[in-house]
């Protein structure tokens, strides 16, 4: 009697949790530091796709103005350079990410390839190729041919991209790719740019482990990876082999996800328009915060976002054309 | 008669061939690559370096495709944007120079770049259909071939009802091509534009053109190219002499006419990537013989001593470093001496090498379209491997 007592409690609790759970995640306070980016007169953000810091604090910016360009902020907001202009594989920007070492990695969409570039913007390695610009009939597959609508996708190929999405890194420095829009997989190269290995592949698909727009990707310190599989809205976490290790839904369709340095990690997720969800690294949803709109302290499409500590996000926008920087007040009521 | 001749002239490659083939392992030459070879300025990124040449005072030339290129098209979004090529001049320590040639009406989507023996540069472009001949001055000296006139119309977005072989396909076709000429077709006369007034004869367009290179006499031999399947010879004022080739797997026909050299005895060599062969022919386009064992010869050069030696790489694909990557060192008669280099992205290794630069015995420059880099390479043969 006694037990099946315990049983039912236990039942309660859980129906009663899983309620709070449903209803009651708390609104965590934040706020936007106004007059951010200060941009010399001459020079406009356009979508801002793409926004990094790296370990001094300074503000990498991957926007698709009248060209795709990649500016650098210093940790005040002031505007420090162009990174490489006419770069070639700068056609229609997607992410940027700054790795331990403070390299810059662009990731662009519209030329199928990733370049890092060393803390002074020198390019180190490329990454995929973008298609030729001119066309014509050669045997031997040299040549690139648009895919169109009904066309059956070809297998996915280790070394090209179709609109690949975002980058991360582990700690022997390996490399995750997201790819992307076209391609429906996650691959992992070493710090070389060798293939490794891939999960997915050309194709879309709803089951775990297949993807549909696996838009955004991070790692934690342990070296696994957390993919925002936007289309099937849920992340997907694998370890350090892709071996799928959970399912996660409820937080939207995860178009940007950070992870924070430090010894307690904790994972943001962002739908388009908000709201950002805290999380931390089993799943559980901590709080969330943020509403759709124009006004500051709202968002127009958060394409990525980048959190330096537990409480300092910035989110770059792509209605918006804007990056906010957002300080967070989880004890605040 | 004539396809008898074929037979017996495919029996021969393949006889001569097969001993070479069968040599037990070719050596593998030591080699270094020189670091941190190209100063670019702050405000210059390099690109693919498609083209790689250096003139008598060992002055580096690179055709890049950077910057903001004509037409990508992606899974249904075509992006619009200006010229993928510019050609810049770096001083024999790899000290920039200077940009040749900027924005003028033949940069589209770069090729090579070739300097010949007067140190005359010339700029092949594949996107513009055009050779450019520069002085060493960087002047404008002659033209060959001729950009389209314009393109078809401003491509708008790809509406999905109509691409699968409809309309917006065919437009899509339509603005990327920038040649017109239907892959492998002769050239038609009176079909090539412009009045037969303004015409350099109906011999003289090029359809994605890939490579230059000139005889002791000057004239002028361009492998055409893509879309062609053709050698194409002029002479040094640029007046059609003839041409030779045709589309094909068979002696003297072409797949992929990628890279073109000329010996000193006027012998042409042609690097046929998709036949995986190079195809050697006399001064007159009298096909000579074939080597079918260094992998796809994607770039090739000779060098101009006493002793010629061919270099030929076997490219690794554009987004491949597992497969080829190795160059070969060879005599003219096709012998292979050693080889040297992988694919991979460190250094002394190679993404996709375009073109090959030997203006002296063992010192080869190789620019790579997917590395974005060129590198300087000093080979340590033994004698054995052409070394001293």
């Amino acid at each position: 009697m006694k037990r099946c007592f315990q049983c039912w409690l236990i039942v309660l609790i859980c129906f009663m949790s899983a309620q709070l759970f449903a209803q009651t995640v708390p609104e965590i306070a934040f706020d936007s530091a106004p007059n951010l980016l200060k941009l010399p007169a001459d020079i406009y953000l356009g979508e801002a796709a793409g926004v990094a810091q790296n370990s001094k604090g300074h503000i990498f910016v991957f926007t698709r103005s009248g060209e795709t360009q990649l500016f650098e902020f210093d940790q005040e907001g002031n505007f420090v350079r162009e990174i490489s202009p006419r770069n070639y594989a700068f056609a229609f920007a997607h992410t940027v990410r700054i790795d331990p070492q403070d390299n810059i990695w662009a990731v662009d969409e519209g030329s199928n390839m990733i370049v890092k570039f060393n803390p002074a913007g020198k390019i180190l390695m490329t990454m995929g190729r973008r298609p030729e610009s001119a066309e014509g009939d050669v045997p031997g597959g040299f040549n690139f041919h648009p895919m169109l609508p009904g066309d059956t996708p070809k297998p996915a190929q280790p070394y090209s991209f179709s609109r690949e999405t975002d980058v991360a890194w582990d700690a022997a420095g390996d490399i995750f790719v997201s790819d992307g829009y076209g391609n429906a997989r996650v691959v992992k190269y070493d710090k070389d740019g060798r293939f490794i290995k891939s999960i997915g592949g050309s194709v879309k698909g709803k089951e775990p482990g297949q993807f549909n727009t696996p838009h955004t990707i991070a790692t934690d310190k342990q070296g696994n990876v957390y993919v925002g599989d936007r289309g099937n809205s849920r992340i997907q976490v694998f370890d350090n082999d892709l071996t799928l290790r959970a399912v996660w839904t409820g937080v939207g369709a995860p178009w940007a996800i950070c992870i924070t340095p430090g010894p307690k990690q904790y994972l943001y997720s962002s739908d388009a328009v908000g709201p950002i969800y805290k999380m931390d690294l089993e799943g559980h949803v901590l709080g969330k915060f943020g509403t759709a709109g124009k006004q500051m302290k709202e968002f127009g499409w958060i394409h990525e976002m980048n959190c330096s500590s537990e409480n300092e996000l910035l989110v770059g926008e792509l209605l918006n054309w804007r990056v906010q920087k957002l300080e967070l007040h989880p004890q605040a009521k | 008669m004539r396809r008898v001749s074929e037979i017996v002239l495919t029996a021969a490659i393949v006889l001569l061939a097969s001993p070479l083939f069968a040599q037990i392992s070719v050596p593998e030459i030591a080699f270094d690559s020189a670091p941190n070879l190209l100063k670019m300025p702050d405000n210059i990124v390099m690109g693919e370096a498609v083209g790689v040449a250096t003139n008598s005072k060992g002055h580096i030339f690179v055709y890049t495709r950077d910057g903001l290129l004509s037409y990508t098209v992606g899974s249904s979004r075509q992006f619009g944007r200006g010229a993928a090529a510019r050609l810049y001049e770096f001083d024999e320590k790899g000290n920039f120079q200077r940009e040749i040639g900027k924005g003028t009406y033949a940069q589209a989507f770069a090729h090579v770049v070739r300097v010949d023996p007067q140190d005359n540069i010339w700029m092949v472009d594949e996107g513009s259909n055009m050779i450019v001949k520069f002085s060493p001055e960087g002047k404008v000296l002659m033209t060959l071939g001729r950009k389209p006139e314009d393109f078809s119309g401003i491509p708008g977005p790809v509406a999905e009802n109509q691409s699968s072989g409809g309309v917006s396909g065919g437009a899509i076709e339509q603005q990327l091509l920038l040649s017109t000429r239907p892959g492998g077709a002769p050239p038609t006369p009176g079909q090539t534009g412009g009045g037969e007034g303004f015409n350099l004869g109906p011999f003289a367009m090029f359809n994605r053109e890939t490579d230059v290179a000139w005889d002791a006499e000057g004239n002028i031999f361009v492998s055409d190219g893509y879309n062609n399947k053709r050698v194409v010879k002029f002479d040094k004022n640029g007046k059609f002499l003839k041409d030779f080739g045709s589309r094909g797997k068979g002696p003297g026909q072409f797949e992929d006419v990628h890279s073109i050299q000329v010996d000193h005895q006027g012998n042409v060599y042609v690097g046929d990537r998709a036949n995986k062969r190079l195809s050697v022919f006399d001064n007159d386009g009298n096909f000579k013989t074939g080597y079918i064992n260094v992998g796809s010869p994607w770039a090739i050069c000779i060098t101009p001593g006493q002793h010629q030696y061919l270099y030929s790489s076997n490219s690794t694909g554009t987004t491949d470093m597992d497969n080829g990557g190795e160059i070969y060192k060879m005599e003219l008669d096709g012998r292979i001496l050693g080889k040297f280099g992988k694919g991979g992205k460190q250094m002394k290794e190679f993404m996709a090498v375009h073109e090959l630069d030997c203006r002296n015995d063992n010192e080869v420059y190789a620019g790579e379209i997917s590395n974005w880099r060129v590198q300087k390479l000093m080979l340590h043969p033994t004698a054995a491997e052409g070394g001293k």
